[in-house]
């Protein structure tokens, strides 16, 4: 790939954001890239940066899909936070962690029915739809905890988010989960059936595609994928906090599909740009902490860096890259990559 | 059947949005005491057991108590405050969401010749007629407790990382303030970082490996509450080290949970922040509906746990 192509690669800014930031960390603290074997397990930063950004990761390949179909969940974190809650209020009360497992995921996926359901049959929009549970959610969820930490000491169910198959087990998870979605969607006509449906669900119709199965499908999907990243954050920790778990995740979740390149207008996506865009968010969170920002200055770093990504991969700056470097006769070239 | 099914889910998430409602009985005219208590709402553990001393105090007292709960909105609290101006209770109580945009409703509580009595939380406002007192934690005071524990149980060059709350809440300015106030004496205590972990077990736990990543010479970590310190404990842990023995920790709050990591040694010290206020509050509506003049600001009884008294305090502990 020739440098002018590259540059104007949908990933080549967001991988430039990520790689700078590595640089800055192993400036600001040279033993940042280590990773050392301890006890059977990979530790180190980076290892870090992996393990607290496959929550978003999970959430945001749920996301990608419900995106590409031009919707939008916004009740991902709540529902993360009841999948966080059923778990430990279950397993506080004597039960065993695998079947709080499925109990929560089972609830989760009833939520992902129900805003399915809202966004599908009654044609509700899906931002309105899915606030219907961002809000009412997290009441669920301290319904269910009764308003308190609930404090869980369970190895097995601590495992999810905090065990280790020399890799943490919950970038195994979120990692296996976007490379069957990967495999699935871009090796059968699947993914053409929901990009389609993102285009024109009425002209998909006509044509013969089940827009409404694939719809509520999706939002199961990322109610699934709210689940497990909710027992990832909870399990973390051996507790589940109602009020803060997965606390704006949905945020986290659909940046990170924005900075991956997908079109929040739906009708394409690319799960390689939502792993790149998790990792950059996480990798930022991370650098606020190693090379000691401020408190009171981190928000405002994170958002110049987001800004600065999401500016130069804007269609309008790279034609401006494109016609500053306009020298061959290829004048409609820049439109293509644009459009593409 | 489909749709029966999400009609009553839809009835379910309403009434799970729309709890809160104030309480409807007017106050009674026969000699006992009403007091209208609204509170911030149950977001934590210390919340929850804030609101039942309050409740258990106002049952031992005899006083009739209206409480609601605004479930962190502003508006919700000064809609329960209103009501209960209209009926005419003899004190309000409350803790503040936030720290502006009372003064409207508190002179129409003034005006009524209601007095008020703050709680846990204080406000800002330049008319400190507008309340009779307010009762609460003195913040700044728990962080020099911690600090002065640290500073009485060190020796040599000791490197402490402070794990601060939501950057801008008050709790987390003033501990920070506190502590460093009460460690500055001491050359040998250096604080060398300190980051925002919400409040939040993920929060501490995250920045925490961030710490153990960039320093490897930490001594002490400084929470300021026990969950963050709960979230450094697993953070520690995971990395091999043994918490409570190669990294000391310090926490403000003196939850259950936090107790319990005290007792069994893996946490070293607690600065208590007494939500059991109960008594004290109703001893001072009973002072203030009497028309006594009270001071204006009141702080809870609070005390400090060490390794042993937490061992000691557990069976007892409420909360």
């Amino acid at each position: 790939m020739r440098p002018r192509q590259l540059l104007r690669h949908h990933l080549f800014w967001p991988i430039a954001a990520l790689v700078l930031l590595l640089v800055l960390n192993t400036v600001s603290n040279p033993s940042f890239l280590e990773i050392r074997l301890q006890n059977g397990q990979l530790y180190g930063s980076l290892v870090d940066i992996l393990r607290n950004g496959a929550p978003t990761l999970l959430i945001a390949v749920g996301m990608t899909l419900v995106i590409a179909t031009r919707g939008i969940d916004l009740s991902v974190g709540a529902v993360a936070a009841i999948a966080g809650a059923v778990a430990c209020t279950w397993i506080a009360s004597g039960g065993s962690a695998a079947t709080a497992v499925l109990l929560a995921l089972g609830a989760c996926v009833l939520l992902g029915l129900w805003n399915g359901f809202l966004v599908s049959v009654l044609g509700i929009q899906p931002i309105i739809a899915t606030l219907v549970l961002m809000t009412a959610g997290r009441g669920a969820a301290m319904l269910v905890t009764e308003g308190q930490i609930i404090t869980v000491d369970d190895p097995l169910y601590h495992q999810i988010g905090a065990g280790f198959l020399v890799l943490p087990i919950a970038v195994l998870v979120s990692l296996g989960v976007l490379v069957g979605v990967a495999l699935l969607t871009r090796g059968t006509a699947l993914g053409m059936l929901v990009e389609s449906v993102g285009v024109n669900p009425r002209a998909s119709l006509l044509a013969g595609v089940r827009s409404r199965t694939i719809i509520w499908t999706v939002y199961v999907f990322a109610g699934l994928c709210a689940g497990v990243a909710g027992l990832m954050i909870s399990s973390n920790v051996n507790a589940a906090d109602a009020n803060n778990a997965g606390l704006w995740i949905e945020m986290d979740a659909i940046l990170a599909v924005v900075i991956g390149g997908t079109s929040l207008a739906g009708g394409r996506y690319s799960l390689a740009g939502t792993l790149v865009g998790a990792l950059v968010i996480q990798t930022l969170t991370t650098t606020v902490y190693s090379i000691g920002v401020a408190p009171n200055a981190a928000l405002v770093f994170k958002a110049v860096v987001v800004i600065a990504v999401c500016l130069l991969q804007s269609p309008r700056t790279s034609q401006v890259f494109g016609v500053r470097r306009k020298a061959g006769p290829r004048p409609s070239r820049s439109e293509e990559v644009t459009a593409a | 059947m489909k749709k029966y099914t999400a009609a009553a889910a839809a009835i379910v998430l309403a009434a799970v949005t729309a709890c809160g409602a104030d309480g409807s009985d007017g106050a009674g005219d026969d000699g006992t005491l009403t007091l209208g208590f609204a509170q911030v709402g149950a977001e934590s553990g210390w919340r929850t057991a804030n609101t039942e001393s309050i409740q258990q105090a106002a049952e031992e007292a005899g006083i009739d108590l209206q409480f609601s709960d605004a479930q962190q909105k502003q508006e919700n609290q000064i809609r329960s405050i209103r009501s209960y101006i209209q009926q005419d209770v003899d004190v309000i109580a409350f803790s503040p969401v936030v720290e502006t945009g009372w003064d409207a409703v508190l002179l129409e509580a003034q005006r009524a010749d209601i007095p008020v009595i703050l709680t846990d939380r204080a406000i800002d406002s330049e008319d400190d007629s507008l309340y009779e007192t307010f009762l609460g934690s003195d913040f700044v005071e728990e962080g020099r407790k911690a600090g002065r524990w640290l500073v009485d149980n060190s020796d040599g060059p000791t490197n402490v990382v402070e794990l601060q709350g939501t950057t801008g809440a008050a709790p987390a300015i003033d501990r920070k303030e506190g502590f460093e106030e009460a460690v500055s004496g001491s050359s040998d205590i250096e604080v060398i970082a300190t980051q925002d972990g919400d409040f939040t077990r993920s929060g501490g736990k995250e920045v925490m490996e961030a710490f153990l990543n960039s320093h490897d010479d930490i001594d002490v970590v400084y929470a300021h509450n026990d969950d963050m310190g709960l979230g450094a404990i697993e953070a520690i842990r995971a990395a091999g080290l043994e918490p409570g023995e190669d990294i000391r920790i310090i926490t403000v709050d003196a939850v259950r949970a936090g107790m319990e990591a005290l007792a069994e040694g893996e946490i070293n010290f607690i600065v208590e922040c007494n939500p059991l206020l109960g008594e004290q509050l109703m001893e001072l509506v009973e002072q203030v509906a009497a028309g006594e003049e009270v001071t204006k600001r009141i702080e809870v009884e609070e005390t400090t746990f060490t390794q042993e008294e937490a061992e000691a305090a557990l069976p007892d502990r409420q909360y």
